[in-house]
């Protein structure tokens, strides 16, 4: 958690963002996070993130799943409380395998989903600052962490020159706190432009 | 851009070599397997081999049909390999036609045994079932069937050829997606009514007449769906190996390795579906198929079976980077097309010959079905443009982005 100076500029069109991250990157600067209204396909591999390892964290809690399963039915019905179900064995593994692939399916689910949450930082009270309104209605907006090398003038004639709009200067907290969306910050009555939080 | 396939010599030698080497095993076969008895081997073997082949060309017109109705725009950049390969079923549906028919009315009865009207007067099962089970109905529906699968196979690749000659116009672009909607429409319905359910019936099931599954039908769709698709992975790799369909890579290779995978569990699903009912009522006239798979001689190519087609490609194409390589996706469309063979081996062989045999003259046969295979498609390819260049979904498939 740590309070640092922004630039932000927003873009009408992703057709105007794709080359402007491009040229963002190329020209050197830190590129804090690209907010848009909708998901976009390749935004991703433009912005240099690596692949997500969301897919093996599914496969960890699915194989979970399979192990608790199997282990919790075979320890139930034959050490714990045998019984004789029809005549078949104590360790039907046919009659298993529905509710080993139901454990299975469930346990990589909420497994990976409370990980996007996580890796996305989404919870309930856990706020995060808002750089533009509208970056959840029509608009991307791009946010450039200053750093001690960044010339902050310079980055903002650069940045209209591809294509931002409505650049300004932002100091706010770049990670997340707890708090409420409805009480700290009343989103579209806000006219300032220089939001602190902290 | 290389838009013409030319069949190199090479292939060509090598499809007329491995048709050698099947109608060699066929002779073969004549003079090893003869008599009442010793005949059974000969004609199961073709039996199983003519209509697996047969139903694996058969899914290309049902990818076809299914990426059509579901306004898939990504296949068509390899439409034309699909198509290809349904083209080839002209000449397979007519050996599966010509052999059912020799094994029906040539009164194979160790095949079928409802063939035998005599036999089937003593049997309280079989005359219950004779109001469908005759030959009569056999045949009708083998013919009708068969013959409305060419027809819509044929009916779909003359309509992509004939659509290259157009004018690329808007209204054209309707037209084409309309019309094709429509037949694949229809070919659908067929195909489910036919693959879907009675086909296997008729084909499959009735070598274990008294026996009735009905997951059968499901199962071997699901079992030919998944070759149909391994074997169009195989084309394409082959086409862009020799530098040909440049619109395609690694994003349309993904996909189709995406239903690969999925349509491998799809088949496990049903096969479970099939064994597990079956195992837990625990009912002798139902229990009486998995008797010499699972506690017979077959017992290993039964579990062996599951590991290929299950266990296998479940792990193997679990990751996205071997869905993504050619080489990969070659491998292991082959080890789908030959576990699925091998399904539709003991599927046949236990319920006719009985006993395990090493199955050195049923692969001879599949030899030969996989040279005319290559024959009739690298035909079928050289034959037209290998991209329908006025398909209005074209461009979605060129900038498919998975």
């Amino acid at each position: 958690m740590a309070v640092k100076n922004f630039v932000v500029a927003s873009f009408s069109d992703e057709a105007v963002l794709f080359p402007a991250v491009k040229k963002v990157r190329t020209a050197g600067y830190k590129i804090h996070d690209v907010y848009t209204p909708f998901p976009i396909h390749g935004l991703d591999h433009a912005l240099g993130l690596r692949e997500t390892s969301l897919h093996t964290a599914g496969f960890i809690y699915g194989i979970t799943g399979t192990t608790t399963a199997l282990s919790c039915m075979s320890w139930v019905f034959n050490s714990d409380w045998p019984l004789n179900i029809g005549g078949k064995p104590h360790f039907p593994l046919p009659a298993f395998i529905p509710i080993t692939f139901e454990l299975t399916v469930l346990f990589s689910a909420v497994g990976m989903v409370l990980t996007f949450c996580y890796l996305c930082q989404l919870a309930p009270f856990v706020k995060k600052h808002i750089f533009h309104p509208r970056q959840t209605d029509d608009l991307f907006v791009m946010a450039i962490e200053v750093t001690a090398k960044t010339n902050t003038e310079e980055l903002k004639s650069f940045l209209a020159s591809i294509g931002g709009q409505q650049i300004n200067e932002q100091r706010a907290e770049a990670g997340w706190w707890y708090g409420r969306f409805d009480k700290d910050d009343r989103l579209f009555e806000t006219k300032r432009v220089e939001a602190v939080n902290a | 851009m290389k838009d013409q396939f030319v069949v190199p010599a090479r292939l060509k030698t090598t499809s007329f070599v491995l048709m050698g080497i099947g109608l060699l095993t066929l002779l073969i076969g004549i003079f090893a397997f003869h008599g009442e008895h010793g005949s059974t081997r000969f004609w199961a073997g073709i039996l199983q081999n003519s209509s697996f082949f047969t139903l694996i060309v058969l899914a290309s017109t049902f990818f076809i049909g299914a990426t059509t109705l579901a306004h898939g725009g990504w296949q068509i950049g390899f439409r034309r390999v699909p198509e290809a390969i349904s083209m080839a079923l002209p000449v397979l549906g007519g050996i599966l036609f010509l052999v059912v028919m020799l094994i029906v009315f040539g009164g194979k009865e160790h095949i079928y045994h409802w063939v035998n009207v005599e036999h089937v007067k003593h049997d309280a099962v079989l005359t219950w079932k004779q109001a469908f089970l005759n030959k009569g109905t056999y045949t009708g529906f083998m013919a009708v069937t068969i013959g409305l699968w060419i027809f819509f196979t044929i009916k779909l690749r003359n309509m992509s050829i004939e659509e290259d000659g157009w004018d690329l116009t808007a209204a054209s672009g309707r037209r084409i997606l309309w019309r094709n909607t429509v037949w694949c429409g229809a070919f659908i319905v067929i195909y489910t009514l036919s693959v879907g359910s009675t086909t296997p019936w008729l084909l499959l099931m009735s070598i274990d007449a008294h026996w009735y599954s009905t997951m059968y039908s499901w199962y071997t769709f699901a079992s030919t769906w998944v070759s149909g698709i391994a074997l169009i992975i195989l084309f394409v790799a082959y086409l862009k190996r020799n530098g040909y369909l440049p619109m395609v890579n690694e994003e349309h290779l993904h996909d189709l390795g995406k239903f690969a995978f999925a349509f491998s569990i799809f088949w496990t699903y049903l096969w479970f579906s099939q064994y597990m009912l079956i195992w837990y009522a625990n009912m002798p006239e139902e229990t009486i198929y998995f008797k010499p798979r699972v506690w017979g001689e077959w017992r290993g190519i039964f579990f062996l079976n599951l590991i290929i087609n299950f266990i296998v490609p479940l792990l193997y194409l679990m990751k996205r980077d071997t869905k993504r390589n050619y080489s990969s996706m070659v491998f292991i469309s082959i080890v789908i097309l030959a576990g699925h063979w091998m399904d539709f081996w003991q599927m046949v062989g236990p319920g006719t010959y009985g006993h395990l045999v090493f199955p050195w003259y049923e692969a001879g046969l599949a030899v030969g079905f996989v040279g005319l295979i290559i024959f009739l498609v690298s035909n079928q390819l050289s034959k037209t443009a290998l991209v329908p260049k006025n398909h209005p979904y074209l461009k979605e498939s060129i900038v498919h982005h998975t």
